[in-house]
């Protein structure tokens, strides 16, 4: 292909089969192993997303049955309380880290591109990079674990408990650079996002009339690029602290043992909006589609998801409550605190309004957003409740907060995913799952979730501290810590059947077809699976829900069967970011390898540190240096340069 | 049915670029990097220490940072006037500016090197002495990263890749320098002005 | 007159509460025995009334808005009209913002409140947390010498007590709930509190700061006793054990261990001095009876593994002997 002209006027057609192939053609993965390797396909990238967060969430679920075991009763010896305290940071890290944040840039990576109307995401190769950073830094974060050596100072990895004085060995180590290394993956895909959503609308797309999905995940990403250094940085510092003998943490030689716990937590509040967020956003788009209306509030929703998160950057000394700070210090955070529930209140008065005056269709999706609303409510009161700071002296590093975290957690993270994939199942694999095992996965997730959770409230309440291997019979703890061990293994029952399921309809599920839900947005227009190519022809939208239009009878419609083909290569629609107004063609790269050329570069750079090995570490760096050279090599083909060189 | 503009451009046009709005996300994320370094040093500075101790034998010299600081800012005006020239497809211009750009990089590094052989703590001495080195190193590092940038961008230029039209890749490079320009002063301001504030123990 | 008696009598039947309450869960905070715990406890119980009405109504309205109308077929392609459901996000809004404002206004005034007491502190005590133990040391005013004990802290009923809490190494944190919130001890930082016992009696706290593998077992007691009777506690404590140090305690044991009056001065473990006024061994972990300190000091890592006091090789005579001698330790 010769150098690309510098303008062009795009052909509008309609959808033919001869587009179509030719479309294709130019879009479709290589076949074997080398496109499984390369592929830049949004879709499929986002898929192992999905899957490997999967398979952390039952790797952090198993680790939590085993530590429950031990909980079960007052004096029980079947941990020792090393490998407890392994066990319980492990299952923090990988359920928050590891499968949080993953499973929900899962979900946005493979349908930003689909309900924003676009052929991509901005920046595919950005894309794949993220995902082979995050596989690789998973790995890297369990290899300590998988010999004995995992970290152990809990997943918030207080100084001094983790520095080299009285956690000497690997464990923190690999922590640290095991999270720096998942961040870049995080801040990648944050990027990606982002610039997605300011240049990838198709034409009429407003940024008032995108899915509440994509406002969830929007915020969450703003959120993660100016919170996540702040981690990272704790986590280098520490690392230095620990290998190069600096004193940023060190109390005796003047460091201070309460920056980390500020570096922390200012990223560490932020990153909760930012793993339920999105989910959020799911639920404001799913649970309309089976009340047959559309979301009541959709500005109000949409701007307190934007109000969440700022306010979510005000808050993060209410983990730090009992440190000694000052009083006019805490009363303002706890103030911030208290007020922050506001926004999420008027989202549960929206759901609560779509049901209302909607009509509930009872599939299985449905059950899993209608009961969301009250698990976020008992979720959010907990936390409203350890707002108030004379309240959260009593509460704070108890089991109340553990029930609070995993209300929030389960309730609105972990049970809008289950739905979202009874929900989006259809179009990612062009079958419908089982509704019958769907009912007994949902009841057992319910009754399991809350007879393991709502317990730890009281056990909380009865003082029972966080983070203790084992506890004295006459505590009062007993009976409610047995309840909360069968409660937990009913719920990793429910676990069981969804992934049964899962399976099982993967195989011999109905076959479904473009919209089986009748749903309204723009992903349903294509078909189930859709094309590599996603739109043969770009939409053009003039509603929040173009599939609904005639129905509801307001004002124009969206354009969906005819528009640009934009066929000449791989190409796609860029757009103004208010207003989504067409400015310009983009040409999109392909298959290429050089993303996991650079994943594999950067971790081998982690691995020289990690063990502390210059050499190592330099080769490394050469090897970031030339896959990024490689990558950003001008290229004519994508309308880098001024002709073929 | 939305209108349609009659000719679009096609490919890496300036601004509208995608890896150009993926660059201001990424200086975004830096600058908070930068701003939670700076956090710690204002954090740890406010921690008592014994006199002299913070910073480590009193405040650094002014002067040697002040020049280097000017040969910094030079670099962007030079990398700027490229940026101007190959919007008016000048290629020479562009060479010369991204060439002395980079060429002043390594100037200041080579001066930040020269200070810090002349510093008497090392980086284990105290949680001054943490920060001074990490930070700027931190620095450094941004900026040895624009270096190798900027010299593959005059390469780039000479082999005659860009022109007015086809320019991405050098705003896109342009933004990051001036972005780890614009940060130095924020360090500079803070390891070598504010102990002269009265920020010091 | 008549709302002094009625609270005289509300005041007393929390604390009888909290008194049959704290012994089936010593660690509770839902009733307080001291007037610090008293408003927090208030405050507790608002905050959790209103998240059960919370829940209860929300529940509700989710229950009724789902069952509400006959639901809809799933091959349904009919649609509501896109009208209605407004008012629910201005009353649900208006609602919570009641709410929250005046949990904000009550928590302002309640921290004010416990900030400081309204009495001079009778008495300023040092903690400092160490894993996986308590390090005690009562500072002397001009009226009696200081001294240094572990784990068990006496205190004068109805009077404040100054606490400052020093981190020994790691983060740990000081919770006695029935008397107060937590603080931690943070290395590097003295964190000042207080605490007042509205009645006699023992009080268990544990460290609610994870801090290694025996934080589950850092408990630690505050016994509350008439004024008269802490002041007779503090001379005893000052006083030499009434037998002279056995040798092999000398031997095996005063690298670590102080007991006051004899040559024993180690601070890497616990003071012993009047070890036997203790209720507790290691750290409330154990009752404190002949048998569990025997099996203590013959395997202390059985117990509590991983805590700081190595195994010492002991004949078993010698151990006897010690164990003997720590007896006498009244």
């Amino acid at each position: 292909m010769t150098g690309t002209e510098y303008q062009r006027h795009p052909t509008v057609a309609a959808e033919t089969p001869a587009l179509t192939e030719r479309l294709r053609r130019l879009w479709e993965t290589a076949p074997g192993f080398y496109g499984w390797l390369a592929t830049v396909d949004h879709k499929k990238i986002g898929i192992r997303y999905i899957v490997t967060a999967f398979v952390f969430l039952i790797t952090g679920g198993i680790e939590a049955l085993v530590f429950r075991l031990q909980l079960t009763w007052s004096n029980l010896h079947l941990l020792t309380p090393e490998q407890y305290d392994q066990l319980f940071t492990m299952h923090g890290m990988t359920m928050i880290f590891l499968y949080a944040g993953p499973v929900l840039s899962g979900f946005s990576n493979y349908l930003w591109p689909l309900l924003l109307g676009s052929r991509d995401m901005a920046l595919p190769r950005l894309n794949a990079l993220s995902y082979w950073i995050y596989l690789f830094a998973g790995v890297v974060l369990y290899s300590g674990f998988v010999v004995g050596f995992g970290p152990d100072a809990g997943w918030f990895n207080y100084v001094p408990l983790a520095a080299r004085a009285y956690n000497d060995g690997p464990n923190i180590d690999l922590y640290a650079l095991g999270m720096i290394l998942l961040g870049i993956s995080t801040t990648v895909g944050a990027i990606n996002f982002i610039v997605t959503f300011l240049r990838m609308r198709c034409p009429g797309m407003s940024v008032n009339r995108v899915p509440i999905l994509v406002w969830g995940t929007l915020t969450a990403s703003a959120a993660n690029i100016f919170a996540i250094p702040a981690v990272s940085l704790a986590f280098l510092l520490l690392w230095m602290d620990r290998n190069l003998g600096t004193h940023f943490f060190d109390v005796g030689a003047g460091g201070s043992a309460l920056l980390w716990q500020h570096l922390f937590w200012m990223f560490g509040h932020p990153w909760v909006y930012a793993i339920v967020l999105p989910a959020m956003g799911m639920v404001s788009d799913g649970l309309p589609v089976f009340c047959r209306r559309p979301l009541v509030g959709y500005s109000v929703v949409a701007l307190a998801t934007v109000a969440t998160m700022v306010l979510g950057f005000g808050v993060w000394v209410h983990h730090m409550f009992a440190t000694g700070l000052p009083g006019i210090s805490l009363s303002f955070f706890s103030a911030a605190s208290i007020v922050i529930a506001l926004p999420s209140a008027v989202g549960v008065f929206a759901w609560l309004a779509t049901i209302w005056t909607g009509r509930p269709v009872f599939t299985t999706p449905f059950l899993f957003f209608a009961s969301f609303i009250i698990l976020f409510t008992i979720g959010g009161v907990s936390g409203y409740m350890t707002g108030s700071v004379p309240v959260d002296w009593q509460l704070t590093d108890t089991y109340f907060v553990v029930a609070h975290l995993h209300y929030v957690l389960i309730g609105i993270n972990v049970f809008p995913v289950v739905g979202a994939v009874y929900f989006w199942f259809p179009k990612f694999f062009g079958r419908m799952m089982n509704e019958r095992l769907g009912r007994w996965n949902f009841w057992t997730m319910f009754l399991g979730f809350n007879l393991g959770f709502f317990p730890m409230h009281i056990s909380g309440l009865l003082g029972m501290p966080r983070r203790i291997y084992t506890y004295n019979e006459g505590m009062g703890w007993d009976w409610v810590n047995l309840v909360t061990t069968a409660g937990s293994f009913l719920f990793a029952a429910g676990v069981l059947i969804f992934l049964y399921n899962v399976f099982v309809s993967l195989k011999r599920g109905a076959p479904a077809g473009n919209n089986p839900w009748d749903a309204p947005t723009l992903e349903w227009a294509t078909s189930s699976p859709p094309p590599p190519y996603n739109f043969a022809v770009i939409p053009a939208v003039a509603s929040r829900h173009p599939l609904w239009e005639d129905r509801l009878g307001e004002g124009e419609r969206s354009v969906i069967s005819s528009g640009p083909v934009l066929e000449q290569g791989r190409e796609a629609l860029g757009t103004t970011p208010l207003d989504a107004v067409a400015n310009i063609i983009l040409k999109m790269p392909g298959d290429t390898l050089v993303p996991l050329g650079l994943a594999l570069a950067m971790t081998l750079l982690t691995i020289g540190l990690a063990l502390v090995n210059w050499l190592v570490a330099a080769l490394g760096v050469a090897l970031v240096a030339a896959a990024i050279m490689i990558w950003l090599w001008p290229r004519a083909g994508l309308g880098e340069t001024v002709e073929d060189p | 049915m939305s209108d349609l503009p009659q000719e679009l451009p096609v490919g890496a046009m300036d601004t509208r670029a995608s890896g150009w709005w993926a660059m201001i996300f990424t200086v975004f994320t830096e600058a908070s990097l930068f701003a939670y370094l700076l956090f710690s040093y204002y954090y740890l500075a406010v921690q008592s220490h014994a006199p002299g101790t913070f910073p480590e034998g009193g405040p650094p010299p002014l002067l040697i940072a002040a020049v280097n600081t000017a040969i910094l800012l030079t670099s962007s005006v030079a990398v700027g006037w490229a940026q101007l020239g190959i919007e008016h497809n000048k290629k020479w211009r562009l060479v010369a500016g991204l060439g002395a750009g980079a060429v002043l990089g390594v100037i200041f590094l080579a001066i930040q090197c020269f200070e810090w052989s002349g510093q008497s703590f090392g980086l284990s001495s105290t949680p001054y002495s943490s920060l001074y080195y990490v930070i700027t190193g931190f620095h450094m590092a941004h900026v040895v990263v624009g270096v190798l940038m900027l010299l593959a961008l005059t390469f780039w230029s000479g082999q005659g890749y860009f022109n007015s039209c086809r320019f991405a890749h050098i705003h896109i490079g342009a933004l990051y320098w001036h972005f780890v320009d614009a940060v130095w002063l924020a360090v500079f301001f803070t390891f070598y002005i504010t102990p002269l504030l009265g920020l010091k123990a | 007159m008549d709302i002094m008696k009625v609270r005289a009598n509300l005041t007393a039947v929390l604390l009888g509460l909290s008194v049959i309450t704290a012994g089936a869960a010593p660690l509770q905070y839902l009733s307080g025995a001291s007037d610090k715990a008293a408003p927090v406890v208030a405050l507790t119980w608002g905050v959790l009334l209103v998240s059960v009405v919370v829940i209860f109504l929300i529940g509700l309205l989710l229950v009724a808005a789902i069952w509400r109308r006959r639901p809809a077929a799933v091959e349904s392609t009919a649609l509501e009209k896109e009208e209605g459901g407004q008012n629910w996000l201005w009353i649900g809004a208006s609602l919570s913002a009641l709410a929250l404002l005046v949990t904000v206004v009550w928590t302002v005034k309640v921290l004010a409140d416990i900030q400081a007491p309204s009495d001079r502190p009778a008495v300023t005590i040092e903690v400092t947390g160490r894993q996986w133990w308590w390090q005690v040391r009562y500072i002397g005013d001009g009226s009696a010498q200081g001294f240094a004990t572990a784990n068990e802290i006496h205190v004068p009923v109805g009077r404040p007590v100054r606490l400052r809490l020093v981190g020994g190494d790691v983060i740990h944190s000081f919770w006695v709930p029935q008397l107060a919130g937590k603080m931690d001890a943070i290395p590097g930082q003295i964190n000042e509190t207080w605490i007042e016992a509205a009645a006699p009696g023992t009080y268990t706290g544990q460290c609610t700061e994870y801090c290694g593998v025996e934080h589950s077992r850092m408990q630690l007691r505050v016994v509350a006793q008439s004024p008269g009777d802490f002041r007779t506690w503090w001379a005893h404590q000052l006083a030499a054990p009434g037998f002279a140090a056995d040798r092999k305690f000398i031997q095996h044991c005063s690298g670590c261990h102080t007991v006051r009056g004899t040559e024993a001065n180690g601070t890497l473990g616990p003071d012993l001095s009047h070890l036997m006024q203790r209720r507790t061994l290691a750290s409330g972990a154990f009752p404190n009876d002949a048998a569990i300190l025997a099996s203590w000091i013959a395997d202390p890592q059985a117990l509590k593994p991983g805590n700081r006091m190595p195994v010492v090789a002991l004949s078993p005579d010698d151990r006897a002997r010690i164990v003997a001698w720590l007896r006498t330790l009244t």
